[in-house]
């Protein structure tokens, strides 16, 4: 596969990731009919648990937990599984595997020459379990909670109005810019007879990089006198209101106790 | 980050871009974009992470924008707009910038075994030490990924300043002659902060006399400041032969005519950025001449 089709590849990837977000944040499912405010404190405080336990047991726990409430938000297990559980372990196995032998302590099995440690294989198993606890949590938000509903649940944690703006603009043009970027590639790619060696791929590469930095550039320009024209002075209003309700109020208290017992037996 | 840079002997890297953020548009606004790339990956693509949000903003966004941003500007000083030593000053710009906060992030998992572990040893986050964090990051760092920002930024750099050279022009028009102000003021501060010497106790690590190799309260202080490795009994030979080539004008910061300890090492400090101040300003006089004889 050329560098080009890796590329599209890469990037049509990603925009079916935004879309899937995006219809399971409106799906039906538990997570989802919690207010958002309630969803960010409560899931960022089990993620700040799951960070700071030093129990595997309880890892174990929160990523059962995080399980029970993916199944509940209606969450297909296997998507997560390909998207999230098999990469973060690949991921982390590769770099927790070293560990197995590098870390000093007593010796439980040999192979060859090298000596698996009891410290090292524990050292392995709590970076592997806490990794998956709480990419799972993080990704239970991400999944059930439309972006712009997250970031104005974001104000409730003290975020600053200009930080939100920013990275709602953000999110909104990078999504248009990656289908530019798809189109460009895509265009090229149809164009394209034959092979180019490494140096036309590089220059190929950079030059579509740089068309896409002064388009951003031009863009974030027109939009910015645009908004000017319009009276924008800053703030931030959106259609939504928030209103929490007696389930929120439940979900909250489930939260707290969920973090409360699990930060006590981590210790 | 999307963008796979196939890199001479077949291999790809992806780049950060740091590099040229911060050449187009500064260090302060590149700062402010990466980071909130790196917001959005890790809110919106799932992609990094959240508690290690505040770490990479750190390693990237600010260490890495400044470092770009101060090599660019370091390595193409006093060239013209058109020149190629900007491009090598981009390349160098992507390539340290990107290695700075490799290293940074291997510092940050090599210090957490010491920090962070149970009783028994067991390491509770990153498991290495910096002796395997530091060329375990470095190795890929400074050839294959050091490679792709070196690439994408120069490449990026070059076709910029052909096709929209005002991009590139806005870091090439900086004030350049506001920097020696700022330079003095952080001299001054600098300054300012030697009594903080005195706090320190005992010789820097290697900057030990022959004579502390025989007194006991040396050796005490050699062994506990070598991981307990005990001191050689007399000081190595090279030492014992060169310690009395040469003797300062003002011995261990404290000229013996001034009585108080304290006030003699600020005022042996005084004399030495006096001193460096008088030579580079000399060497200056020297330089500004020698280029007005050449015309």
């Amino acid at each position: 596969m050329n560098v080009i089709s890796k590329t599209v590849r890469g990037f049509s990837g990603a925009l079916a990731r935004t879309l899937i977000s995006e219809q399971s944040a409106h799906a039906k499912g538990l997570l989802q009919a919690l207010d958002p405010r309630v969803k960010l404190v409560g899931l960022l405080a089990l993620v700040t648990t799951a960070a700071l336990a030093r129990r595997l047991p309880v890892m174990m726990a929160l990523f059962a937990l995080g399980v029970a409430l993916a199944l509940a938000s209606r969450l297909s297990l296997w998507a997560l599984a390909k998207r999230v559980w098999l990469v973060a372990f690949a991921f982390t196995a590769m770099i927790a595997f070293p560990a197995l032998f590098l870390t000093p302590g007593i010796a439980v099995y040999r192979i060859g020459g090298l000596a698996i440690t009891a410290q090292g294989a524990r050292s392995a198993l709590l970076l592997v379990a806490r990794v998956e606890a709480t990419v799972t949590l993080s990704t239970l938000l991400v999944l059930t909670t439309p972006w712009m509903h997250l970031l104005k649940a974001l104000r409730t944690l003290m975020v600053p109005v200009e930080v939100i703006a920013l990275l709602a603009m953000t999110h909104r043009y990078v999504v248009l810019l990656t289908e530019t970027a798809n189109a460009m590639f895509e265009s090229r790619q149809s164009r394209m007879v034959g092979r180019l060696n490494g140096h036309e791929q590089r220059r190929l590469m950079v030059n579509t990089g740089g068309v896409l930095m002064s388009k951003t550039m031009e863009m974030g320009n027109e939009v910015f006198f645009a908004m000017q024209a319009r009276g924008f002075r800053g703030e931030v209003r959106l259609l939504t209101d928030f209103r929490m309700r007696a389930w929120d109020y439940v979900a909250m208290m489930g939260f707290a106790a969920v973090v409360v017992v699990a930060a006590v037996a981590g210790r | 980050m999307m963008f796979n840079l196939p890199l001479p002997g077949g291999t790809t890297g992806h780049a950060v871009g740091v590099g040229i953020a911060a050449i187009v548009l500064g260090p302060w606004a590149s700062l402010l974009a990466i980071s909130l790339a790196l917001t959005i990956q890790a809110l919106f693509f799932g992609d990094g992470g959240i508690t290690t949000l505040g770490a990479n903003c750190f390693n990237m966004a600010i260490a890495g924008s400044f470092a770009a941003w101060g090599i660019y500007r370091l390595v193409s000083l006093g060239s013209v707009a058109e020149s190629k030593r900007r491009v090598v000053a981009a390349a160098l710009a992507g390539y340290v910038a990107i290695n700075v906060s490799a290293l940074l992030a291997a510092i940050e998992f090599g210090i957490q075994p010491m920090l962070f572990h149970d009783a028994t040893g067991v390491p509770l986050y990153a498991p290495y030490s910096l002796g395997v964090a530091i060329p375990a990051m470095m190795t890929g760092h400074l050839t294959i990924a050091g490679v792709a920002e070196a690439v994408m930024s120069a490449g990026l750099f070059s076709y910029l300043r052909r096709n929209e050279p005002a991009l590139v022009g806005i870091s090439a028009r900086a004030p350049l002659e506001r920097a020696p102000r700022r330079l003095w003021g952080a001299l001054a501060v600098v300054l300012l902060l030697t009594p903080l010497g005195i706090l320190a106790s005992g010789a820097a690590w290697g900057e030990w006399a022959a004579k502390d190799f025989t007194s006991t309260a040396g050796r005490a202080q050699i062994t506990a400041a070598s991981g307990n490795a005990a001191a050689p009994v007399v000081a190595p030979s090279g030492l014992a032969r060169l310690a009395n080539l040469w003797t300062a004008p003002l011995p261990e910061y404290a000229p013996h005519f001034v009585k108080s300890a304290a006030f003699g090492y600020m005022l042996s400090a005084m004399f030495g950025v006096g001193l460096i101040l008088a030579v580079v300003w000399v060497a200056g006089l020297w330089m500004k001449g020698a280029a007005e004889s050449k015309r």
